[in-house]
């Protein structure tokens, strides 16, 4: 689950941005919308232990965020994780079973290519774990940095922008794989956009919540 | 896949710009092992050809030239002194050993150098073949001396007047081949070696008159030079000294004249040394850029792996290991072209006749190349890694 109370990130400059309360239980969806600049990555960031909030308090996953070191943060982040970038990062010097292999090493686990090809196998892209990422289409791309994100299992999925520069259905298709990726491991899923298809697309059978994030600086 | 067979990938993910960094840095290795080498094989070939030599008299001229010609035979005699001379300082309570040498013939570009068999015992000879000579114009020939003119045991050959080949031909008194060395890295291998009394005879039956006049000639023989040892290194202050102001000789001490040589041969090594430390910083300098451009183009990339956790020492390591691997290639590519450059000069030295030396060898000092590529990849990669170690992965993964 999620929870966070009075949470405000401080910028450098003294600005502060404060964020509305939220509490999303384990395995619900969360969808944060938002301009671009709104904070919406910065809330992000401070979920995944990259950033330290201001004010406040985020618990992730049973963690509150103040209370965790950074060398820590990095194993927590790790273990507990999956994170889906707008750009999607794959690295072009490995193939798709060495992009998956790279989360397990950055992870700080051993290789395991039975559970590389269960993740492939699962998103339906078992076939292309020879491919390098430039021949891969954008579809296929992305469903690779899906099955990267949820490789180890993680118990929140963090995305972001994910239908950024996808047609409608391409959009579409992203979303449900997103959903069904996370209902499978039983994962937190929030996706922060400003598209406003996301929330369009979201299948509200499995229900979900929205806060805007607006820019409240002090 | 471990730490380092990503950092290979990433490597090779920019084939142009590892190729050419790896080849920056090889030439730099390289350049540093031929130099390294080279002057550690020359320092051996003077040491094993001087071992046990104190000191060499000959006839006045340059010491420098009586060494080279004397011990080394790279050169040509001074002259030639009496032999009663010699045979005087061999009683000189100083000397230990005098071995005499008489030069003047060559056998197809190698000397024909005339000596006793204290010459052989010196250099601690072996035989390959036959044993030493028990009478004149019996040959003993050194192992290079065999492998390029095919003589064997029992074989004649007629050497010819000079030191150069191509002089006229003493047909009428030729060799028998007694002994053929064994390979022993020292002068000996590439010379053919008799009694003193087969050079006086070549000679003195080439130009002797009559009888009277063969005679008069014996009274006036003549050796080349002396190899000297002394019985206490007490005199290597007052012999010298003795020889030049009382005799119409010089004495040379080769531990002089070959750090003299060895000064003069510096300037060129500490040239080529300087050369090869450029080469060295140019490649540290293209390796830096080269990782600092690919920490550069791959920023979002490496702020991904911090966002799935790996931990910034882990991701400085990968680029750390990157520069390793150039470090790693580029040695082996240096020491090996090193190694195979000084073959090709072993080998050119060899056809010339003139010092001996290998290709294949370690010294310890060669031990400074892989040090030194570490040391050029390592700092070369410290400022990117540090930029990696410490690139902030919220701003990053923000950067679009």
């Amino acid at each position: 689950m999620i929870r966070t109370q009075q949470l405000a990130y401080r910028y450098g400059g003294g600005a502060e941005l404060r964020f509305d309360d939220v509490e999303v239980p384990q395995g619900g969806v969360l969808l944060l919308r938002g301009a671009s600049g709104s904070g919406k990555s910065t809330w992000l960031a401070m979920a995944a232990a990259l950033l330290a909030p201001g004010a406040g308090e985020i618990t992730v996953a049973g963690q509150s965020m103040r209370s965790l070191g950074k060398v820590a943060g990095d194993a927590w982040r790790a273990r507990t994780i999956g994170f889906l970038p707008q750009k999607l990062h794959l690295s072009a010097a490995l193939t798709v079973h060495g992009n998956l292999a790279m989360a397990q090493w950055a992870a700080g686990q051993s290789q395991d290519d039975g559970r590389i090809r269960e993740a492939l196998a699962a998103l339906g892209i078992g076939e292309l774990a020879a491919r390098k990422p430039a021949q891969l289409s954008g579809g296929q791309a992305q469903r690779v940095a899906l099955a990267r994100a949820v490789l180890l299992q993680p118990k929140v999925i963090l995305a972001d922008e994910p239908t950024a520069s996808l047609d409608d259905a391409a959009a579409r298709q992203a979303l449900a794989l997103l959903q069904a990726a996370a209902q499978r491991h039983g994962a937190t899923l929030v996706i922060a956009t400003h598209d406003a298809r996301v929330e369009a697309n979201l299948d509200s059978q499995i229900g979900f919540q929205t806060v805007v994030i607006k820019r409240k600086q002090l | 896949m471990k730490t380092i067979a990503f950092a290979w990938r990433f490597l090779w993910s920019r084939p142009l710009s590892a190729g050419l960094n790896l080849l920056l840095l090889s030439l730099g290795l390289g350049s540093l092992s031929f130099v390294l080498l080279a002057g550690h094989q020359i320092d051996r070939a003077f040491e094993r050809d001087l071992a046990g030599i104190d000191v060499v008299v000959g006839a006045k001229g340059s010491p420098m030239q009586l060494i080279l010609s004397g011990v080394f035979h790279i050169d040509a005699p001074t002259g030639n002194v009496p032999l009663a001379a010699v045979k005087q300082l061999e009683q000189h309570p100083q000397v230990a050993q005098l071995i005499p040498l008489s030069l003047g013939d060559s056998y197809r570009g190698f000397r024909i150098v005339g000596s006793t068999p204290d010459y052989l015992t010196h250099y601690s000879a072996a035989f390959a073949q036959g044993g030493v000579w028990s009478a004149p114009m019996q040959a003993v020939i050194g192992a290079q001396v065999a492998a390029q003119t095919g003589l064997k045991v029992g074989d004649r050959f007629a050497g010819s007047h000079g030191l150069a080949g191509g002089g006229d031909s003493h047909g009428q008194t030729p060799y028998v081949v007694s002994g053929v060395l064994a390979p022993g890295g020292s002068v000996l291998d590439r010379l053919v070696l008799t009694a003193l009394d087969s050079v006086w005879q070549v000679h003195e039956g080439h130009s002797a008159l009559d009888a009277d006049d063969r005679k008069l000639m014996e009274d006036e023989r003549e050796v080349t030079l002396a190899l000297i040892r002394y019985r206490t290194p007490l005199a290597a202050v007052t012999f010298p000294r003795f020889v030049n102001a009382t005799t119409e000789m010089q004495a040379a001490a080769p531990a002089l004249e070959i750090t003299r040589l060895l000064k003069l041969i510096g300037v060129g090594t500490d040239v080529l040394r300087a050369l090869a430390g450029v080469l060295l910083l140019t490649a540290g300098l293209s390796v830096f850029i080269a990782l600092w451009s690919a920490v550069r183009e791959r920023r979002a990339d490496l702020a991904l792996l911090r966002m799935l956790g790996a931990p910034p020492r882990k991701v400085a390591a990968l680029l750390l290991c990157e520069a390793l691997w150039l470090a790693l290639l580029a040695t082996l590519i240096g020491v090996l072209a090193g190694q195979e450059l000084m073959a090709a000069l072993a080998w050119f030295l060899q056809l010339d006749k003139s010092v001996l030396i290998s290709g294949l060898a370690w010294p310890a000092e060669l031990w400074s190349v892989p040090a030194l590529a570490v040391a050029v990849a390592l700092l070369s990669a410290l400022l990117p890694a540090y930029e990696a170690y410490r690139a902030n992965v919220f701003e990053l993964l923000q950067s679009r």
